[in-house]
């Protein structure tokens, strides 16, 4: 049976292939100095490494979130139909999950009130290198930021969910239980806002534009 | 089939599921059962647990055939449902739940058409679990390769005829032949089927359907003593998908009486176990309820797991036993021969 990752696998050892390949041509054609990762990292502008580090900041969250809703909300439709009290009381298991899209969107706007315009023409040659490297550093330390919100955000929202639904299962057979597996759920949530704490950090240090 | 996408196909229906395992009747139910005078009382007793009122329409006096349909009807509708929501792979797994039901349904059906009955007489007895379209053709066949050719090849158990067709004739011990054949194919193809469905599921289907195949292998050992039936051919009906597989079914095949099927048994440590504690003495329970016992032990353990399928097959075994002990009271309580009332298997 062909797994249904196969067509991935192909793309990658083609890519990978290629790779290779290319690199093999340029180090023995004495070209090797188009590997430049220093003309990459210099010449790529800040700006796209901060908007993306805010797309994938608050879209990872809302997947994270996005999967532990549907994973806790299945199981609390399944288990209400025979216990019909649990509905309500476990609806604060969604509203952990939904948390974490919360947070997602929060970072999503401080980082992106931090960006703004830098005009290199306005200054002279020494203040413009010194400025045009502290917005290469607010650049990466956006991205850096945006990753760390969205990863635990997607870990964090899949933990809540997995536990949410293990929690809604057995509030349907013993109501006593929903609490203690609260705490559980509770201990996962804050895995998020480790996440959110870090970003806040890493982001109040970067300064962008012109100042 | 993994905690992470598992609900999205299947997470209501495993909530549903556990939800009819909550319904299953207690300990205190049961007490309550064996206090019964009359089958009414029964009736007003089950009013009060998840039966609720599935006997309210039926025409007094109540008789236990009755309830035994009724029950067995409440278990199809559930089921029925949980099929009709599911989606791959979780569909073909309650399929193959109900293909056990269907290999008794065949064998009903070729039984009673080889004793002269009208077949619109045999249809009501069959499991309505086990229904299939072709049910109704099936007196028109002779030799179980008409059989096979004009009725089963459509059907989901084509392929496990093939080790019987080579049968000459349709009689009473071919026909149980034939019917511990099928189940053995059935059994293997579903334990196959499970291995491919990941972790859970495998894990725990695995050892279910090894105590089904072993369990199947002591009986049928222990029921051919005395009968005509060669051994070699014996050594063909096992299941090869349990622990007895190879050694313990070799060992199997070469014994000669009960002493010797226990002295296999030795070798096992659950299945010993099961054998000294029971023997045929009246007061002692029989090693059939000793493995009723053994298997609602075991299907109870699904339910401590999370994400896999097999609370479903746990629940259907579960409802089975729940009904057999509600039909064992009935008949002590319609009967008025309440010695042995309590030997029903508890389950919670």
């Amino acid at each position: 049976m062909a797994s249904v990752l196969t067509p991935v696998y192909i793309v990658l050892t083609m890519a990978l292939a290629a790779f290779l390949i290319l690199s093999f041509y340029y180090t023995l054609t004495d070209q090797g100095y188009r590997y430049n990762i220093g003309w990459l990292l210099q010449d790529t502008s800040p700006y796209m490494w901060a908007n993306l580090g805010i797309g994938l900041g608050i879209s990872l969250s809302v997947v994270g979130a996005a999967w532990g809703i549907f994973t806790t909300g299945s199981s609390i439709l399944g288990g209400g139909v025979k216990a019909p009290r649990i509905r309500t009381k476990n609806l604060v298991s969604i509203i952990f999950c939904e948390a974490v899209a919360i947070y997602g969107i929060i970072m999503a706007i401080v980082i992106s009130n931090q960006e703004t315009v830098f005009n290199p023409q306005k200054w002279s040659e020494a203040e413009r290198y010194q400025l045009s490297s502290q917005n290469h550093h607010a650049g990466y330390s956006m991205f850096g930021a945006g990753l760390t919100v969205g990863f635990s955000n997607l870990f964090c929202g899949i933990c809540v969910g997995i536990v949410g639904s293990g929690a809604a299962l057995a509030d349907a057979q013993n109501s006593s239980l929903f609490v203690k597996i609260l705490i559980v759920e509770i201990f996962g949530s804050a895995i998020g806002l480790f996440g959110v704490i870090i970003s806040i950090l890493q982001v109040t240090h970067a300064k962008m534009g012109d100042k | 089939m993994n905690s992470l996408n598992f609900n999205i196909d299947n997470g209501y229906l495993e909530g549903l599921v556990r939800g009819f395992k909550g319904g299953i009747l207690k300990q205190t139910d049961y007490l309550n059962l064996i206090q019964c005078e009359t089958l009414e009382d029964l009736k007003l007793h089950l009013q009060s647990t998840d039966y609720g009122n599935f006997l309210a329409n039926e025409a007094s006096p109540l008789q236990v055939s009755v309830i035994d349909d009724k029950l067995k009807e409440k278990l199809v509708i559930e089921f029925q449902h949980m099929r009709n929501q599911s989606v791959t792979p979780l569909a073909t797994f309650l399929d193959y739940i109900t293909y056990s039901y269907m290999i008794d349904n065949i064998v009903l059906l070729i039984t009673g058409t080889l004793h002269q009955r009208a077949i619109s007489e045999l249809i009501p007895k069959c499991h309505p679990l086990g229904s299939f379209e072709q049910m109704e053709a099936l007196h028109i066949a002779s030799t179980p390769a008409e059989l096979y050719n004009a009725v089963l090849v459509d059907t989901p158990l084509a392929s496990y005829f093939i080790d019987c067709i080579s049968e000459q004739d349709l009689d009473e011990l071919n026909i149980e032949i034939i019917r511990n054949a099928l189940y053995k194919a059935y059994l293997e193809d579903f334990y196959k089927f499970c291995q491919t469905l990941g972790d859970s599921t495998g894990a725990y289907m695995s050892d279910a359907l090894a105590f089904e195949a072993d369990r199947r292998a002591f009986i049928i050992t222990i029921n051919s003593f005395g009968t005509e039936l060669p051994k070699d051919d014996r050594a063909k009906l096992y299941p090869r998908c349990g622990k007895l597989f190879p050694d313990g079914l070799a060992a199997l095949a070469r014994a000669d009486d009960y002493e010797q099927v226990r002295a296999v048994a030795e070798y096992y440590s659950e299945y010993r176990v099961l054998f000294e504690e029971s023997s045929n003495n009246p007061g002692e329970k029989t090693l059939e309820d000793k493995f009723f016992e053994y298997e609602v032990m075991l299907m109870k353990k699904a339910f401590l797991d999370q994400f896999h399928f097999g609370i479903f097959y746990a629940y259907v075994k579960l409802k089975e036993q729940e009904s057999r002990n509600i039909i064992w009271i009935a008949e002590c309580v319609a009967q008025r021969h309440r010695a042995k009332i309590d030997s029903y298997i508890p389950i919670f």
